[in-house]
């Protein structure tokens, strides 16, 4: 059996060893070496790459991509909870919801995005049609700033907050739910004291799923952020393209997986509190 | 005694299917009162319409003198205790005890929740979590659950049905003792004959939605209505139309008045008796009851007798 198990396992193994152990392992690597004249890495060792991240200027952005990306997080769960609840509470729908919440994956996501600018923009389908109708004289400035970089990201991923929450909703005990009214309590309070926390798993991995791919995001940023809302995940590109400072780039991304990481061990711990 | 609970009229449909269909009792103050049927009868339902975890189609339910089947279940004093016992897993034993306290305005609640977490015998393990219970202390959790709440009228879906059958006799004893302690009025979901016979002062036996008969369990095994509640409670004869129970027949090698000859088939021991089932010219099986000694053998021809008194003549 457990043989068996081996065997079907290594495939998956090997291909996460390779495509994620390894990189990252390149990664660190990088991050502790010099900057080549023309990109590249050379040597000596140094940690001046850690040390330069010091500089305001790199802590704002830092700053400003954990915000940005607890906003979304934030926002994808008060969202998705109840698109969650609701699609759990479906009956025989159940099905045809959650088909609908995976839909946007048959697109690409920048496809998508491109959409979201075509929307936004001053010339987009919002202003003119407010225009229009005469609402507005000059148009809104949707595009290019935080809120349109925050409005793509929960767009985005919020598919991935409802479908852990809808997976622990779903498995829940209706008897529980009947046994908290029965006990008097109200429907406010049957969710609060016995919903919210059973679900506390679902919210987690929900959690998860979006604070960190939020955190790294660089395409929602770069197409409807503009120039003005630089993340991480933009400065990480930059280093690798045009300011061709692959060590300072290594090093940036080193943090962020280990911020990652950190965070996915508090959030595993406190749902095992919970349990 | 003045009535605790009353149903009038009460029926219940789901779609095309009529679960619970025109069910009118009423219920003692203080009775241990059972609901007695095989599953399907509708008698999970009647108790669900009570909670109010359904909505009746028609009828009426009176609780202590106001009428409450409008009302969403925080609002009745009514508790339950379920099948599965409905243990909230992430709260402890204190926690879930505690659960409905919240809503209640109650001043004496520490004491209440102390007074009852004896009673269930649960006082020393207050602080663990419903997953390391074992079946006999969730079940004492849920009662505890519920009736720290002090409510009008107890429900308790087949709360034995989990428990093992060793266990479920002691629990059996220790629910009759908490219910005459507390005096709380019980009303007790099951399809166990033997339960609802042992348990209850009064039983109401449900079939096909319909309340068949209710009455002390004495009276419904004496005297039973209809077919299906002398069948039902107990072993029951149909010979020629009339019911005979196997306790009721006498077995004999002699013929004698009024006796049948017939052909042991198979003869069954059961401990402190034996049951003989006798094939009669006729080519019914009787089935008669002897004590656990008696030498019978299969294939003996034997002649069965019974008192007429003993007969029960029912529409069928």
């Amino acid at each position: 059996m457990t043989r068996l198990r081996n065997i079907f396992m290594t495939p998956a193994a090997v291909l996460m060893l390779v495509t994620i152990a390894v990189p990252a392992a390149i990664i660190g690597v990088y991050s502790v070496l010099s900057r080549g004249a023309y990109g590249g890495v050379e040597l000596p060792w140094t940690l001046d790459n850690y040390s330069r991240l010091i500089d305001p200027l790199y802590g704002g952005i830092m700053l400003r991509s954990f915000a940005i990306a607890a906003a979304a997080t934030a926002l994808c769960i008060l969202l998705g909870f109840p698109l969650a609840l609701f699609i759990a509470q479906s009956g025989a729908r159940r099905n045809l919801y959650l088909s609908l919440v995976i839909l946007p994956f048959w697109t690409s996501f920048l496809i998508r995005l491109y959409a979201w600018m075509f929307l936004l923009r001053d010339t987009g389908l919002i202003n003119t049609v407010l225009q229009s109708l005469g609402l507005i004289r000059q148009p809104l400035p949707l595009l290019y700033n935080t809120g349109a970089v925050l409005l793509g990201l929960v767009y985005g991923f919020l598919p991935f907050a409802v479908l852990p929450i809808y997976a622990t909703l779903e498995k829940l005990d209706t008897s529980l739910l009947e046994a908290a009214a029965d006990l008097g309590a109200r429907p406010v309070a049957v969710l609060t004291r016995v919903t919210l926390p059973l679900c506390a798993p679902g919210l987690g991995a929900a959690a998860m799923l979006v604070f960190v791919p939020s955190l790294g995001t660089y395409i929602t940023s770069d197409l409807l952020g503009g120039s003005k809302t630089i993340l991480i995940g933009n400065l990480v590109q930059n280093q690798f393209t045009t300011a061709r400072d692959w060590p300072f780039g290594a090093a940036v991304s080193i943090v962020l997986i280990i911020v990652a990481v950190l965070l996915m061990f508090a959030v595993r711990r406190r749902g095992e509190e919970l349990l | 005694m003045e009535d605790i609970l009353e149903l009038r009229g009460l029926s219940k449909q789901f779609a095309t299917h009529r679960v619970v269909h025109d069910v009118s009792l009423s219920i003692d103050r203080g009775a241990f009162f059972s609901l007695l049927g095989p599953s399907g009868c509708g008698k999970t339902t009647t108790l669900r319409l009570i909670a109010g975890f359904e909505a009746p189609s028609a009828g009426e339910i009176w609780l202590n003198g106001s009428r409450i089947d409008a009302l969403p279940p925080f609002r009745r004093n009514v508790n339950t205790v379920f099948q599965s016992y409905a243990l909230f897993p992430h709260l402890t034993v204190l926690g879930n005890v505690e659960f409905g306290l919240r809503h209640a305005s109650v001043a004496d609640a520490q004491q209440r929740v102390r007074r009852v977490l004896e009673q269930v015998q649960m006082s020393d393990k207050q602080s663990r979590k419903p997953s390391e219970l074992s079946g006999g202390e969730r079940q004492r959790v849920a009662l505890a659950r519920a009736l720290v709440l002090a409510p009008d009228v107890l429900l308790l879906d087949e709360p034995l049905s989990a428990l093992d059958p060793q266990l479920r006799k002691q629990v059996r004893a220790e629910l009759k003792a908490l219910q005459r302690q507390t005096g709380v009025t019980f009303l007790f979901v099951t399809h166990d004959q033997e339960e609802a016979l042992a348990l209850s002062d009064r039983i109401a036996i449900m079939h096909g939605g319909k309340i068949e008969q209710s009455g002390t369990p004495q009276e419904l095994y004496q005297k039973p209505r209809t077919r299906f509640v002398a069948s039902f409670l107990g072993e029951m004869n149909w010979v020629d139309g009339v019911g005979i129970r196997p306790e009721c027949v006498c077995v004999s090698l002699d013929s004698g008045l009024n006796a049948r000859p017939g052909r042991i088939v198979h003869t069954t021991f059961l401990g402190p008796h034996r049951h003989i089932a006798i094939q009669l010219e006729s080519g019914e099986i009787i089935t008669a009851q002897t004590t656990a000694n008696a030498a019978f053998a299969t294939g003996e021809t034997v002649h069965v007798s019974w008192d007429p008194a003993d007969e029960l003549r029912l529409p069928s």
